[in-house]
């Protein structure tokens, strides 16, 4: 890991006036997975959203790959491109499984894609439902469909929302095997999971969100062994901590 | 009704019949029976006019499909983007503006007909600019302005409809594969492609079926500004039951081919 993609300074978010998410100081590191547990409306989603400039904070400011950015800077489209996000329920296009996988780089003017597309596919298992209307996957295979869209645009962060939830077992070994691939490719990733297992075989540091804050960011293996705040003890131990 | 009646519009065809008149009482179809062959009798006759190509038959078709044509592309390309936005974005007054739209999807059309009669007339607002860009009363220019103020809330208001029923959460999903945001507007677009059809459809519907506005700024002129509809009134009027049946006839049936078509541009999500 060398450099800093993301430095969040004092950032904020309000919806009608409650502030759902204060952040006085996070940074992310180039090549990192970094995990962030909590329970629901802690602000994880909301704070992935900020990472993927699909909102704006309401103060403080985001620095991505150098250039720093607050509510009223717009973030360049070429800066942009370089975050992607799977959400948590895919949202695939009435499209067939290549189409959709080849929609991010169509967004780009590419238009010769076929070989990448075959590529990224073999690589999630799905090189056989290519020609496949992609409603009609299952679960599993949609969010497999989702990941690859992501891949295929080799984006320097990619942003997991909850990327194996309400899946079987064995889709979510595959999904995490699909997630370690990206990262080792050199992808910085940043997943939000409910689940704590998860986030303990996958990433390399772990945040705790409560309440629309950062509790405790920390290594992995700190994390869970000898965490700092008493309320991320009591959350790796699997008490309710709200 | 004599087969004669073929070329009802020429010239030599319209010397030989009664001059309009309002129905007597032997006009009137007494009896279930008789209804059913004045019917038979009319789908006969459109039948045969159409495959006699009857000349003044064509020009009033194709009239008819001109009108609501350039009608119904005009809304189209206001009415999709109008409602597109409406569906996407929220901004104050919103509620009024599709408050607004709603009633102009219910408006009649000889209302539309009468306020686009009195804008267009010498003494109106838009007829006293005496512009070469402002069309006069009874001609298809006149026509076109009229059925597409019909058309256009139509067209608009579905399209609305139809964007705001795509999941949400498409929108954020383009976005963050590095959609513009025309690109994304795009794409949820095309999502809903189905209920924009249905909006052209139910454009299509409103104008080509109507009667009121196109009579009243059109004026129902023979070779000039005479539609199907209007075509149809007049020879109800005139008692020519079977032979207004037959345009009738041929209304519907243009009216089926051309949403058979637009159902084709649906392609296989019809089906889904």
């Amino acid at each position: 890991m060398n450099g800093l993609v993301y430095q969040l300074q004092d950032v904020t978010k309000t919806y009608n006036g409650k502030q759902v998410l204060q952040v006085d100081a996070l940074e992310i590191q180039r090549g990192e997975m970094l995990a962030l547990v909590g329970p629901s409306g802690a602000g994880k989603s909301t704070l992935l959203r900020l990472l993927n400039f699909i909102e704006t904070p309401t103060d403080g400011s985001i620095r991505f790959l150098g250039a720093a950015f607050d509510g009223q800077r717009q973030v360049p489209l070429e800066l942009r491109r370089r975050v992607t996000m799977v959400f948590q329920r895919p949202v695939l296009l009435s499209r067939s499984v290549q189409a959709n996988v080849a929609y991010g780089l169509q967004l780009r003017g590419r238009r010769q894609v076929d070989a990448q597309v075959r590529e990224v596919l073999e690589s999630v298992g799905l090189a056989d439902l290519a020609a496949q209307d992609a409603r009609t996957l299952s679960g599993g295979e949609a969010q497999r469909v989702a990941l690859a869209r992501a891949m295929i645009l080799e984006p320097d962060v990619l942003l997991l929302d909850e990327p194996t939830a309400n899946l079987d077992p064995y889709n979510v070994g595959l999904i995490e095997d699909i997630i370690r691939q990206i990262n080792q490719r050199g992808t910085t990733l940043v997943m939000v999971t409910h689940n704590v297992f998860q986030a303990r075989r996958l990433a390399h540091r772990v945040a705790l969100a409560l309440s629309g804050k950062i509790i405790e960011v920390d290594d992995t293996q700190r994390f869970f062994q000898s965490p700092r705040d008493k309320r991320t003890a009591a959350f790796v131990a699997g008490d309710m901590v709200y | 009704m004599p087969a004669g009646n073929a070329g009802f519009l020429l010239p030599d065809c319209r010397a030989r019949q009664p001059a309009p008149q309002a129905p007597t009482t032997h006009h009137y179809i007494e009896s279930g029976e008789a209804i059913i062959n004045e019917i038979l009798q009319g789908l006969i006759q459109a039948i045969q006019l159409i495959l006699d190509g009857d000349p003044a038959l064509t020009e009033i078709i194709a009239l008819s499909l001109q009108v609501s044509g350039i009608a119904l592309l005009l809304s189209t390309l206001i009415g999709i983007p109008v409602g597109a936005l409406l569906g996407l974005t929220r901004f104050f007054g919103r509620r009024f503006v599709v408050a607004m739209l709603y009633t102009g999807m219910g408006f009649p059309p000889v209302v539309v007909g009468l306020f686009v009669y009195l804008l267009l007339s010498r003494s109106g607002p838009l007829g006293q600019l005496n512009s070469s860009l402002i069309p006069a009363l009874f001609t298809p220019a006149a026509m076109v302005v009229a059925q597409t103020i019909i058309s256009f809330p139509l067209v608009s208001g579905f399209t609305m409809a139809a964007v705001m029923g795509v999941d949400p959460q498409l929108r954020q999903q383009v976005m963050s594969l590095g959609g513009t945001p025309m690109q994304t507007a795009w794409a949820i677009l095309a999502e809903a492609r189905v209920g924009v059809v249905v909006s052209i459809i139910a454009g299509f519907g409103s104008i080509i079926s109507e009667v009121g506005a196109v009579m009243l700024v059109g004026g129902n002129i023979e070779h000039h500004t005479r539609v199907l509809t209007t075509a149809v009134v007049l020879e109800t009027r005139k008692g020519n039951f079977d032979l207004a049946v037959a345009l009738g006839m041929i209304l519907l049936g243009l009216s089926f081919v051309t949403n058979l078509a637009m159902l084709w541009l649906q392609g296989r999500n019809f089906n889904r």
